[in-house]
């Protein structure tokens, strides 16, 4: 791998990522599925960047899923997105950032859409005003919240507490990073390094000490692809892709997996304990499996934040060894204990994956 | 091992990597011309078995050539032998060797 | 008074028209941007079809080269004027030549391979193109082609740069299908232990002896040929590379590891072209080559009277062809002379 060849593609794709000021909208499952990550975005850029970032209650689903799905009619999803840029134009605002790949892919699509035909924009904007009354302003800015990390990953890494090296031996930690499909693929020159070599996550690894391995099958889809899971039938479909790319990684024994999508980190990490329990396979070192993190919760573990307060225990595949690796203090007894330190009960381990806190 | 209502798909990629080489060595010994086809598809179309049934010559060769050969010895007992293909190659490939060599390939190495 | 042509592009078409017109009488000046005359045949090994030595090809044309005839070397064109049917051309150096008729021969430029990000050229260790391929057999024609390991399989890609919508490039460069074929077997001679894989979409051995010399490269030297464009380039740990094509003859989707990866690089309207085109009154193709006045009957000719071309500069072409091209340009030119002096 000829570094200086990366970086040349690099440089060609930049984008201007906002400085201060963001109207956030959050995404539909993240909250289910990685509860702490968007909390913890919020609290980053507040309590240790010191940035405006605003948030509106009326804000709703962007359709994406439904689009996707086939089920919602890309007219309607062009006027939901023009209520958000309508809540967001009331509110003050015009840097507009999305916790979730699939809006902000979609949200560059119907910018996209807009720009080439102004006639379709003319007339979402007639629907939104008869259907809601509301107006709105394109924003000037729209970024992915993972290039809001991105952009202030130096600040972060000088702010933090722990860094992606084994506190044993000193050396870099592995990582391979996972790009959701609809950050890049669809409009390469909106991702920070385009499609085929996305720098957004790369970029914050190696901030952060670590070291990223660019494994044969990157590229792959992590095998949401919407209808693949949500239909239990093709649920055989996407466990595969995601098996193709465990098989891919293996070699290369990565420490962790760093995602910026909603999906993604949900399927390479529940997928590892439905493959482990479907075929006894696993893919770490001794029944271990590979941690998966979404770029907030990494950037909360670097920030030195308890990983219990990062929802790190509702992973499938328990990310202990990496905390150990990073010297990373946590108390094993406080694990599955909830807010107010009630007991949530301890969840049946599974059959192969290795399980913490281990039982005595 | 657990069901939850799904199977791992297995992968359709061919991984020429992982595949045999045994089939395409044996062929290209018994029959050289093998190599120089260069698929127009003339054997299949004039084939008297492609006209009933799925047989594809021109398929076979190719994907013996992969070393692809998991289907194909319930493939190449369609064939009838009657030379049609032959008499239609334009490069002069020695198809009815060739289809008696993958016969053979196939079943001495039990593919 | 004797008559004067300027040729702009020191390649085997400027060269060899250079020499032409300086046999009919005429007084010529090449102009070259780089040191030395030759153009792309000085970096190539052997050609198609029959594996002549491209040395040979520059010797013939160097011998050919009247004393008559003067060359600017290392400089480039600043500005060209036509003033009563006469062009002037000022160099960046600042000397001003003067000519009464102007022949473009500025060739093609190889497609930069990087373009094509997913093909991982300049970032993966062992991604190289078919003109490094060729400087290497030009300097080394052993074995020992990829140091520190054994190779035991090399991906040879064609169309790259060409026939793709997404680089811009929708024609076909023509030449590379043969390059190919000739390298292919090439390095079957090198190295005979080595599985070769040449991955095409169409085969276009368009000229006489090429459908041969394909036919000897899948009958004696055993070259594979798989139809599939290239979708991706990965490279594994030991910096063997895993190629993705659809087999498209199976209908299957196929991967294959491979030691070395060699990208069939496609031609294009050399860099500085489209300027002197538009100084000069040249049109442009879309494809970004220049326009001949009529493609059938007047190849060499433009709108401009007194304007040729020769060579590339309308298209990619062999060098046996842009030999040919080069001496009707330089009679078409004489022609023109003739006329004007009625």
């Amino acid at each position: 791998m000829k570094i200086e060849g990366k970086k040349r593609i690099w440089q060609d794709y930049q984008k201007e990522i906002a400085d201060d000021s963001y109207f956030y909208v959050r995404s539909c499952v993240r909250q289910n599925f990685f509860p702490a990550s968007e909390k913890i975005f919020l609290k980053i850029l507040k309590e240790e960047l010191f940035k405006d970032i605003y948030e509106n209650a009326s804000h709703t689903t962007c359709s994406g899923i439904g689009y996707h799905s086939d089920v919602v009619p890309f007219e309607t999803t062009m006027t939901i997105i023009a209520r958000q840029f309508a809540l967001m134009t009331e509110a003050g605002y015009e840097n507009f950032v999305s916790s979730c790949i699939t809006s902000f892919g979609l949200y560059s699509e119907v910018l996209e859409t807009w720009n080439h035909f102004p006639e379709v924009e003319d007339r979402i904007r007639e629907h939104l005003l008869k259907a809601t009354g509301r107006q709105f302003n394109k924003p000037k800015n729209l970024a992915h919240a993972s290039d809001v990390i991105y952009k202030f990953r130096k600040e972060i890494g000088e702010r933090g507490k722990f860094r992606l090296i084994n506190c044993k031996s000193g050396k870099p930690l592995k990582g391979v990073e996972h790009i959701g499909c609809h950050y890049s693929k669809m409009f390469p020159s909106k991702g920070i390094g385009g499609a085929e070599y996305p720098y957004v996550l790369v970029g914050m690894i190696e901030e952060w000490g670590g070291e990223v391995i660019d494994y044969p099958e990157r590229r792959h889809c992590c095998g949401f692809g919407f209808r693949q899971y949500l239909v239990k039938a093709n649920r055989g479909y996407s466990i595969a892709c995601s098996k193709k790319k465990f098989e891919s990684m293996e070699p290369y024994h990565p420490d962790f997996i760093l995602t910026n999508c909603p999906g993604c980190p949900m399927f390479l990490d529940r997928w590892q304990y439905a493959i482990s329990e479907m075929e006894g396979k696993t893919y770490g070192p001794d029944g271990q499996g590979i941690p998966v993190l979404t770029y907030e919760e990494l950037a909360g573990l670097i920030l030195g934040y308890n990983p219990w307060d990062l929802g790190l225990q509702v992973h499938q595949v328990p990310v202990e060894p990496l905390l150990d690796k990073m010297g990373i203090p946590y108390n094993p007894e406080t694990k599955f204990l909830g807010k107010n330190g009630e007991d949530l009960g301890r969840p049946e381990a599974p059959s192969f994956l290795h399980f913490y806190p281990e039982t005595k | 091992m657990k069901d939850f209502g799904y199977t791992i798909n297995p992968d359709r990629q061919i991984n020429y990597d992982q595949n045999s080489k045994e089939p395409v060595y044996w062929l290209e010994t018994m029959e050289p011309s093998v190599n120089i086809c260069i698929s127009c598809g003339g054997c299949t179309a004039t084939c008297s078995a492609r006209q009933f049934t799925d047989f594809n010559i021109r398929k076979v060769h190719t994907l013996m050539m992969r070393g692809e050969t998991h289907s194909l010895k319930k493939e190449i007992k369609k064939c009838m032998l009657c030379g049609k293909c032959q008499t239609v190659c334009p490069r002069g490939v020695n198809l009815r060797n060739l289809i008696l060599s993958i016969h053979k390939i196939l079943e001495f190495n039990n593919l | 008074m004797k008559q004067s042509v300027i040729i702009i592009g020191g390649g085997i078409a400027g060269m060899e028209a250079a020499a032409s017109l300086a046999r009919m009488g005429i007084e010529v000046t090449i102009v070259e941007k780089e040191n030395a005359l030759g153009g792309h045949l000085l970096q190539w090994d052997r050609l198609f079809p029959d594996r002549k030595r491209s040395d040979e090809v520059l010797e013939y044309l160097k011998k050919e080269m009247d004393s008559s005839i003067s060359v600017e070397t290392g400089c480039s064109v600043k500005e060209i004027s036509r003033e009563n049917g006469n062009f002037r051309i000022i160099l960046d150096n600042e000397k001003i030549l003067n000519g009464n008729a102007l022949l473009l021969a500025t060739g093609y430029d190889l497609f930069n391979a990087r373009k094509k990000e997913e093909y991982g050229y300049g970032i993966y260790e062992n991604v190289i193109t078919s003109a490094e391929l060729e400087g290497f057999l030009r300097k080394n024609p052993q074995p020992g082609l990829m140091k520190g390991f054994q190779v035991k399989r090399i991906g040879i890609i064609h169309c790259v740069g060409s026939r793709d919508e997404k680089v811009g490039n929708l024609y076909c460069s023509k030449l590379c299908c043969i390059t190919a074929v000739k390298q292919a077997i090439e390095i079957r001679e090198i190295l005979p232990d080595v599985e070769v894989f040449c991955f095409y979409m169409d085969l276009r051995m368009f000229d006489r002896h090429f459908e041969e010399m394909y036919y000897e490269a899948q009958k004696k030297w055993g070259v594979h040929f798989i139809r599939g464009r290239l979708s991706e380039a990965d490279e594994n740990p030991d910096h063997t590379l895993i190629l993705k094509v659809e087999d498209t003859l199976t209908g299957l989707p196929l991967k294959m590891t491979v030691d070395a990866l060699i990208l069939m690089v496609g031609m294009t309207p050399s860099a500085g072209t489209k300027k002197l085109a538009d100084m000069a009154g040249a049109l442009s193709g879309e494809d970004g080559f220049l326009m001949p006045s009529d493609e059938h009957l007047q190849p060499n000719e433009t709108t401009v009277p007194g304007l040729f071309l020769t060579g590339a500069v309308k298209g990619p072409v062999s060098v046996g062809n842009t030999l040919a091209d080069a001496r009707a340009a330089a009679l078409k030119i004489y022609e023109y002379f003739s006329r004007m002096a009625g």
